[in-house]
């Protein structure tokens, strides 16, 4: 999958105006687009579906009685580009942003919770614009942490609807449909694992696995559902009755709603190397859980969690991924083509869309082909942090 | 006494007598029955550390007693290999049981004097038999070998909560099962066991011999459950001896109990005479734990990573709240913005002892490699044993460790034993007499 390399540089509207005109005062004028976009409850209408390369300024109105958010995605519709968020209703906000040419998405999430309305998407021409990156560094590490908690925000904000949509099917006694919502739900979730292991006891509530758990505690969480739908055969496993169902779903439900808030609080800020950590830490996750199948020892969707855990990497990755480019080019070429044959690997046995093979469906060489892939994405992706930084 | 070339300062006399060098595996045989007697001597000592420490020369030529008032092996200075194994017992009765322990006892007390497993040894026996010593190493020293047996929960009471030798009311209360700890990875394979051997040598030929020998004795009556080689020490128990380093290449166990913390080793390592089990006086409790380490993810972490898990610096070993190596660790100070210096989930605040009530075990673990797994990763780790008067004092420890640990997130605990370890046996007895009194 090609991937667009532009708007690293993006601005938050705040800051637009200010940050270009500090750093960038002889910028050629080749692109400055203006695009209006309007929020209503069942669509993000944008005036235009393409862009000259360069400035491009988005005017938001909100015809919602909700505040909303608008969002300009990179192609793997994940990655935020630029975004402008708390948006009351008749309150218009402006998001100016430097575009390189590429293909991008552009959605609204009025209510500020789910996966979005109006997603459509964006092509950016080449104009010819000098569309390098804007600012100093320091501008540009500001400007990657404060997209990358956009990020956040929006995974979790998929999540809490996702959530709840899974938790309704489970309550319901349909454990077909739960069982089909699953993966993908925890999806969201396995995106941004190190950012929810950061908030202390959300991480061990919603995804212990059972021997995770202490003795005395109750295990609770993703994995306590998990076997509930997808039980032991063998021994004498006892299913859930309807309000321990009740119970759990509510527990989890309140546990993602915490953490929808300690993302969202406005003191929630990540540092640029907390962002390259979050990608090793991602990789790790694969090499320790996933890839040995201990994750998902009931359902064997394991690969959905890797995808995740691996989109996840390649979004942290590619949020600072132009400012290490300066640092250490080898490094980041060498990244590159790991990225895309890990992702080339793992296509072979699916994608989050249309599901993949089961963990226990693979022969113990196809998991020690994956094997060899994460650590030969790994291990350069360990020195990112010190390119980064240093 | 042979002479002795390096005074060790703590050492006993009788302890451990390094010979001359060139000597042959028989050869050794005069020297040692010195070195046994002086230990026996010890046993009617009162002196708990009567053969606590080492000589300097850890080298090939030490030799530690096997009879004495505690086990070998415990408080002696760590050797360099370890093979541990657990064994299952058959389906002998209890006097059966007692001949197969006497039988370890002394075969386990020929083979520490650098002697052959049986009375023949390896090529003095009929010439239309097998040897009664496997041979391997028939030109090794002792290569200061010891031999240290134990008894499993199972050994008192079965699985099935059978009393198979009439052991049942002998059962010390503090062999405990131990509690399954949140992240155990624990597999059946690797765990429990009615007795165990850990048999510990500067040399790994010395301790292989050792096992395969005892395994060989008890066939019929005893098999193998389990067993482990480990490569390299990764605990001193002498302050004489160097902080060894384990795979994730830190020193481990700079704050070890040592052999010469004599007030240490009493309060916390030797069952006293006041245990409701007479028999355990003077003896121990060892648990083991196979720690599986992902060195894989953990060789990718920073170096500040790593150093904020463990808590004390990679090269030195000095603790992170300052000093060198052998500095106290300050688990109190902060940067002036009141982050701890020592991290809140820092190994090493996790298993200290004013974290834990004062908790404190002499370790004596080692590193292993066995080979590899299905994934290509090396199937390394520690293999981590420690002796303490009441098991308790690692389940405190455990508890700490595996709720918060930064550490876990690069180990498993994969395999789990624990032991009641019987005092020494008194010269010409055998170990766990006491138990058939």
């Amino acid at each position: 999958m090609h991937t667009t390399r532009g708007g690293i540089a993006a601005l938050t509207a705040a800051g637009a105006i200010l940050a270009l005109s500090a750093c960038v005062p002889n910028s050629p004028a080749g692109g400055e687009a203006a695009v209006t976009v309007e929020s209503t409850v069942d669509d993000c209408a944008v005036s235009t579906a393409t862009a000259p390369s360069g400035i491009v300024t988005f005017d938001v109105t909100n015809a919602t009685d909700l505040t909303t958010e608008f969002y300009v995605l990179a192609d793997d519709e994940l990655r935020i580009v630029g975004e402008v968020e708390n948006i009351a209703p008749g309150a218009p906000r402006a998001l100016t942003v430097q575009l390189t040419p590429g293909e991008y998405f552009t959605v609204c999430k009025p209510g500020m919770v789910g996966d979005g309305v109006g997603k459509s998407s964006f092509t950016v021409t080449d104009s010819g614009a000098d569309v390098s990156p804007v600012g100093g560094e320091a501008d540009r590490i500001e400007t990657a942490a404060t997209n990358y908690v956009a990020y956040v925000k929006d995974q979790v904000a998929q999540l809490v609807t996702g959530t709840d949509a899974f938790l309704a099917a489970y309550t319901a006694g349909d454990d077909e449909t739960a069982r089909s919502l699953y993966a993908i739900t925890r999806a969201n979730y396995e995106r941004i694992e190190p950012v929810a292991e950061s908030f202390g006891d959300l991480d061990p509530a919603m995804d212990f696995r059972e021997a995770d758990v202490p003795a005395g505690d109750e295990w609770s969480g993703w994995h306590r559902i998990e076997k509930d739908l997808w039980p032991p055969t063998d021994a004498g496993y006892v299913a859930l009755t309807a309000a321990e169902r009740q119970s759990f779903s509510e527990r989890l439900a309140t546990d993602t709603a915490a953490l929808y808030d300690a993302v969202h609080d406005p003191g929630y800020s990540v540092t640029i190397d907390a962002i390259s950590n979050g990608a090793i830490g991602l990789m790790d996750e694969v090499a320790t859980g996933k890839i040995t199948g201990e994750e998902e020892i009931w359902s064997h969707t394991d690969l959905w969690d890797f995808s995740a855990n691996l989109e996840g990497a390649r979004v942290a990755y590619e949020g600072v991924r132009d400012i290490v480019e300066e640092k250490d080019a080898e490094l980041v070429a060498e990244l590159d083509d790991e990225f895309a044959a890990l992702e080339a690997d793992l296509a072979a046995y699916g994608s989050l869309d249309t599901g993949f093979v089961y963990y226990d469906e693979l022969t113990p060489e196809q998991v020690k082909a994956l094997a060899d892939g994460v650590n030969a994405l790994a291990e350069p992706l360990s020195r990112l942090t010190a390119a980064l930084v240093g | 006494m042979a002479p002795r070339d390096h005074d060790t300062p703590g050492a006993e006399p009788g302890e451990a007598t390094p010979p001359r060098g060139g000597l042959s595996r028989r050869g050794l045989l005069g020297l040692v029955g010195a070195g046994a007697a002086g230990a026996a001597a010890g046993v009617a000592g009162t002196s708990a550390v009567a053969q606590a420490t080492a000589a300097t020369s850890s080298g090939a030529a030490a030799t530690y007693p096997f009879f004495g008032a505690h086990q070998s092996g415990i408080v002696t200075a760590a050797q360099d290999r370890l093979h541990f194994a657990a064994f299952d017992v058959g389906d002998i009765d209890r006097a059966e049981l007692k001949v197969l322990l006497q039988d370890w006892s002394a075969a386990a007390a020929r083979m520490t004097r650098g002697d052959g497993a049986g009375p023949e040894g390896p090529v003095g026996g009929a010439y239309d038999a097998p040897p009664d010593d496997t041979g391997e190493a028939l030109d090794l020293p002792a290569a200061g070998l010891t031999v240290t047996f134990g008894f499993g929960p199972t050994l008192f009471t079965d699985a099935a909560g059978r009393d198979r030798f009439g052991l049942a009311s002998r059962r010390p209360v503090e062999l405990i099962d131990l509690p399954h700890f949140p992240g155990d990875a624990l597999v059946d394979t690797l765990t429990g066991g009615d007795l165990c051997i850990q048999a510990c040598s500067d040399d790994p030929q010395v301790a292989v011999h050792a096992i395969r020998n005892l395994s060989r004795i008890a066939f019929g009556r005893a098999s193998l459950r389990w067993s482990q080689l480990g490569f390299g020490r990764t605990s001193s128990t002498t302050r004489a001896q160097a902080t060894p380093r384990n795979l994730f290449g830190f020193k481990d166990g700079t704050s070890n109990v040592k052999a010469e913390d004599t007030g240490e080793v009493a309060a916390h390592v030797w069952v006293g005479d006041d245990s409701a089990q007479s028999w355990m006086s003077g003896g121990s409790y060892l648990v083991a734990r196979k720690i599986r380490m992902t060195i894989e993810t953990w060789d990718r972490a920073s170096l500040r990573e790593q150093e904020r898990v463990v808590g004390r610096t990679k090269g030195e070993g000095a603790p992170l709240s300052g000093g060198t190596e052998f500095t106290a660790v300050d688990l109190e100070k902060s940067t002036s913005d009141e982050v701890p210096l020592i991290d809140q989930a820092a190994h090493v605040r996790l298993a200290h002892r004013d974290t834990n009530r004062g908790a404190v075990m002499l370790r004596r673990g080692y590193n292993f490699v066995d080979g590899n797994d299905d994934l290509g990763r090396l199937n390394a780790g520690l293999f981590f044993i420690s002796f303490q008067r009441d098991p308790e004092q690692f389940v405190a420890v455990q508890n700490s460790l595996a709720a918060n640990d930064a550490m876990n997130e690069y180990i498993k605990h994969v395999g789990s034993g624990i032991f009641a370890v019987p005092p020494g046996a008194a010269s010409g007895s055998f170990v766990g007499a006491g138990l058939f009194d």
